[in-house]
């Protein structure tokens, strides 16, 4: 339900909403600092013109708006997403103006999700309630750990007490927050982690994002375990504390519905559900990845990943578009499996099929001995990989697909 | 024709790097066969493996003509003879063209175990041997040591011992001279019936297969159809000559002198080394005392890393097979190597040479499985069965005896690392038969199963004695061994490529040190890994590598699909690149390391 009624006006003839939804992305790039655990594309800068980022993400929307999509035959828009980066770091009013003009250029769903990503720092928190003026009817706030200690480690600028106070101002902003945090790095035990959890349990949020911190190339935790400054956790004592993670969520109500995300029933992120679901999605702003469909085809778009570079762009041609490539029908299968089988629901036969067309994409015999060990269970409907699969998904698919 | 009184045909031997090679460049040199300009360092040395090892392969020839301080033309067939111990064959039958040798030391080093066996193969030829003290310009060079080490081990008179520096020349005026002096002309009738030994054969891409024979009765001359007094075939000689090292044509050549032929012969299996040749029309009564013909005592698998290279694998076997015959192959299907060839070859350093060539002249990948050798396996029917493949080695309970071949080998090593020598011996089941001291050299012959020298024999003789042991062997005989088949299975299945036949007494360390190494080399996989290692039905080592418990990205949004959907593109390659047993999936590095165990 959106917190902030949205005009109506003149919206355009809606078409018929691609299978999975169909979602804007924005990307805002900047962060106050560099976490070292981050591979987005985030960026420090001294200061960032924000008439003229506004000016272009507006751009964007019209570019992609105009060259995709007949003016008849526009899709709802049923999520956005502002990720980034640090989008709470954006004037409210860019955001006011990009929700606006999405809603021009696209019918907006009557109950449409707004996400705005957010750090819980106290200059941050300041702006929630214009983002929510905004249009923002949903916050996904950066929390990553509820200890100091942890916070130092993962280079956060908040300490646990900001954090609690930020995620505290912010539900009484929002209906709908979410939490992320980060476990599974160095040191850290089941009794830390199950501690920790428990205390984000009982705030009684509707949605948690659960990562297992992840060793990413050009970060500075990559340089740093290169260096021997610390060793990451073991694969199977980081599978103890997955299995743990989902023991306790499922007891208190939000069990996984993704690999890493939690919610209870009807609250998970809509906006994220189009990505697993092979929906459509605009992706504005650097180094956005879309997908639209267009003329039957499905199409993978990527906009110019330096800021700078794609501000340039923007101002010269109208938008920042690096390359679009249509997708063959066996890159979206495996797109399409690698994404759903994340999800708890799997994925749906009929629509594989459909995708696929002739391309085989599952292999038979991996199929049935996976199945046979317990790691995936399938129904005349559908796909699932089991509780037991889930942290193996990688092997999985490369078991799985041709 | 020339005089045989005028001809002098002569071999060099040596331990290998004692400067073979070099002195024969020298005299070359001397005798003013090639220009200085044209002296490419190492002329007979013509393959690169050749060049580069220091080590030849194949024999050549080079006929000299040197002016003698009497005043006389000398024409000086110099044969050159493989330098190691897997072509002891070929450098027997190369001395056998020849009436004296060269016995070539490094003063600085000594007699070397190849040293005594080229010497005594020498001796066995009836040769003249003149013995050269190479390497005399070194500080570290000992003439009266290596003097006396060469009449007290060979037991060789070394007094009028030729000091030489084949690397600045010196003494090569004198090493020419020792040879018209000291060694004997050929003898031989120009006017009896043609007898000439074929020495070599090799294929030329230009020429067809051309042949290196010596005279010793009658004339062969160009247009004459020449017979193989034992494969039968005639052919008319179309190309005579002699290599000076250049090819020069000639158009007879007589008793005692040394040349090639070339014939439109096809292929290298229609000569046979140690024939006979003679005249169709005028043939030789009995043919000359031939060779045995070499056979392979050594055997692997070579498989190409990717399947699809096994074409190319077949047709570069067969290429190298055309210039030596020496080196067998067949087709052979691995389920976990896939589509290879099982290759026999003369020895250890024969097998690497061969594997070596594949690698660099053809640039395939392979994969070697452990060498075996040949076992005859009796059986309780009564029948006999060579087998030179694990994997074809019968029932045990079918099995009445094994045998294995023995192996007579001779170290030659400095007294300091003796006891280490003594152990790795005994440890690999050796019998002493004889321990000389000469100087701080100590000579040590042993009788050893060949199964164990081509384990690790090598690798751990080097190190034990720091690469100063030198080292000769030959095959003796057979002899009955307490042999298993040591099968090593991934979760129940047993892995063709690594299983080995083994002494009991070895197969439970050998079965858990091959299980303990794949434990480190196969990777987690979805289900857990048993890795056994068994002797007939009965395990007797095992290792587990547990089930993987987590591979999964923790984050997977829009932004990533493409990046993800690339990522596992190369997982789904790395596991092509696997093998697969059962359904264990075997990384190809695993395979490489485990075959290579024996060698760290």
């Amino acid at each position: 339900m959106p917190d902030v009624p949205l005009g109506r006006r003149a919206a355009p003839a809606v078409s018929e909403a691609p299978a999975g939804g169909f979602g804007v992305y924005v990307h805002w790039p900047f962060c106050a600092s560099k976490c070292p655990y981050c591979d987005f594309n985030s960026h420090v800068r001294e200061s960032v013109d924000q008439a003229a980022w506004h000016r272009a993400l507006l751009a964007e929307i019209d570019h992609f708006a105009a060259r995709y999509f007949a003016p008849e035959a526009r899709p709802e828009v049923g999520s956005i997403f502002f990720g980034g980066g640090t989008p709470s770091r954006m004037a409210p009013e860019t955001v006011a103006a990009v929700i606006a003009r999405i809603g021009a250029r696209f019918p907006l769903a009557p109950d449409v999700e707004i996400t705005l990503e957010a750090n819980p720092t106290s200059t941050e928190a300041a702006k929630l309630r214009a983002f929510r003026a905004a249009g923002v009817n949903r916050l996904s706030l950066g929390v990553q750990a509820l200890n100091d200690a942890a916070l130092r480690f993962l280079g956060r600028q908040h300490d646990a007490r900001e954090a609690l106070q930020a995620l505290d101002l912010a539900r009484r902003v929002f209906t709908r927050v979410s939490l992320d945090l980060i476990y599974a790095y160095p040191g850290q035990s089941a009794a830390s982690w199950r501690d920790e959890l428990a205390r984000a349990l009982e705030l009684g949020l509707d949605h948690l994002s659960l990562y297992q911190l992840t060793i990413e190339e050009n970060t500075g935790f990559h340089g740093a375990v290169r260096r021997g400054a610390f060793t990451p956790m073991d694969d199977d004592r980081q599978a103890d504390l997955y299995e743990l993670t989902q023991e306790i969520t499922a007891a208190a109500g939000l069990p996984a519905y993704e690999i890493s995300n939690h919610a209870r029933p009807g609250e998970a992120c809509r906006h994220n559900l189009v990505y697993w679901r092979t929906g459509a999605y605009l992706g504005l702003g650097p180094g956005a990845h879309g997908r639209i469909a267009a003329g039957g085809e499905r199409l993978a778009s990527q906009q110019v990943r330096s800021p700078e570079a794609w501000a340039a762009q923007v101002a010269r041609e109208g938008h920042g578009t690096l390359s679009v490539t249509p997708l063959g029908a066996t890159e979206v299968a495996q797109e399409f499996l690698m994404m759903g089988l994340r999800l708890a629901e799997g994925v749906d036969l009929a629509r594989l099929r459909a995708l696929a067309g002739d391309a085989a994409v599952l292999d038979p015999q991996a199929l049935s001995r996976l199945r046979a060990a317990g790691f995936l269970a399938l129904t005349d409907e559908r796909l699932t990989v089991t509780p037991a699969g889930r942290p193996l998904l990688n092997r999985l698919l490369a078991e799985l697909l041709l | 024709m020339i005089d045989p009184a005028r001809i002098r045909n002569f071999a060099i031997i040596a331990h290998i790097d004692h400067g073979k090679s070099t002195l024969a460049d020298r005299l070359i040199e001397a005798c003013g066969g090639l220009e200085k300009r044209q002296m490419q360092a190492q002329v007979l040395d013509s393959m690169e493996i050749e060049r580069e090892r220091g080590i030849t392969i194949k024999a050549q020839t080079v006929r000299l003509e040197y002016k003698a301080r009497d005043g006389k033309t000398y024409v000086l067939n110099l044969m050159d003879t493989p330098g190691h111990v897997d072509f002891a064959y070929e450098v027997s039958r190369s001395l056998a063209a020849c009436e004296g040798s060269l016995l070539v030391v490094d003063a600085t080093q000594g007699v070397e175990a190849q040293t005594l066996a080229n010497a005594y193969k020498a001796i066995e030829s009836n040769h003249e041997i003149v013995p050269v003290l190479n390497k005399i310009d070194l500080p570290a060079a000992d003439a009266d040591r290596t003097k006396a080490q060469i009449d007290e081990v060979i037991g060789l008179d070394a007094s009028d011992a030729v000091p030489i520096s084949a690397k600045t020349g010196m003494g090569v005026p004198e090493v020419l001279e020792a040879l018209v002096t000291r060694l004997p002309p050929p003898k031989g009738d120009a006017a009896a019936p043609l007898k000439a030994l074929l020495i070599d054969s090799w294929y030329d891409a230009y020429l067809g297969v051309v042949v290196l024979f010596r005279v010793f009765d009658g004339v062969i001359r160009k247009g004459m159809r020449v017979r193989m007094m034992e494969g039968g075939s005639v052919h008319q000689i179309d190309r005579l000559g002699v290599f000076t090292p250049k090819m020069v044509m000639q158009d007879e050549l007589g008793p005692g002198e040394v040349g090639f032929l070339t014939a439109s012969i096809k292929e290298v299996a229609e000569t046979k080394i140690g024939d006979t040749l003679t005249d169709e029309r005028r043939p030789a009564a009995a043919p000359l005392p031939g060779f045995q013909p070499s056979v392979p005592v050594v055997f692997c698998g070579l498989f190409p890393t990717d399947a699809a290279n096994f074409a190319d694998l077949r047709e570069s076997l067969g290429k190298l097979r055309l210039n030596d015959a020496s080196f067998q192959f067949e087709p052979e299907t691995s389920a976990a190597l896939g589509f290879g060839f099982r290759c026999g070859f003369l020895g250890l350093l024969h097998l690497e040479i061969i594997r070596e060539r594949l690698v660099r002249e053809f640039d395939l990948d392979l994969i070697a499985t452990a060498p075996s050798v040949i076992y005859r396996v009796a059986l309780r029917t009564g029948k006999e069965v060579e087998v030179h493949n694990p994997v074809d080695m019968p029932d045990p309970t079918v099995i009445e005896r094994i045998d294995e071949p023995w192996i007579e080998a001779t170290i030659m090593v400095p007294d300091g690392y003796l006891g280490q020598v003594l152990k790795l011996c005994e440890e690999k089941r050796g019998e002493q038969v004889n321990l000389t001291y000469t100087g701080n050299r100590v000579m040590v012959v042993y009788r050893l199963p060949l199964n164990e020298v081509v384990f690790d024999f090598y690798d751990r003789l080097k190190s034990a004695s720091r690469g100063y042991a030198s080292f000769d062997y030959h095959v003796i005989e057979y002899r009955p061994g307490d042999l298993v088949k040591l099968t090593i299975m991934v979760n129940g299945e047993p892995v063709d490529a690594l299983a080995a036949i083994v002494h009991r007494g070895r197969a439970e360390q050998r079965g858990r040190q091959l299980c303990e190494r794949l434990k480190d080399l196969i990777p987690r996989q979805l289900f857990r890994i048993a890795i056994q290692a068994a002797i007939g039905g009965r395990v007797i080592a095992r290792e587990t590598v547990s089930a993987m418990r987590k591979d999964v990205l923790a984050k997977c949004y829009g932004g990533d699909v493409s990046r993800k959907r690339k990522l596992l593109e190369k997982q789904k390659a790395g596991k092509k690149r696997m093998r697969q047993v059962g359904n264990v999936d075997i990384p190809q590095e695993a395979f490489l390391a485990a075959l290579k165990m024996g060698e760290e």
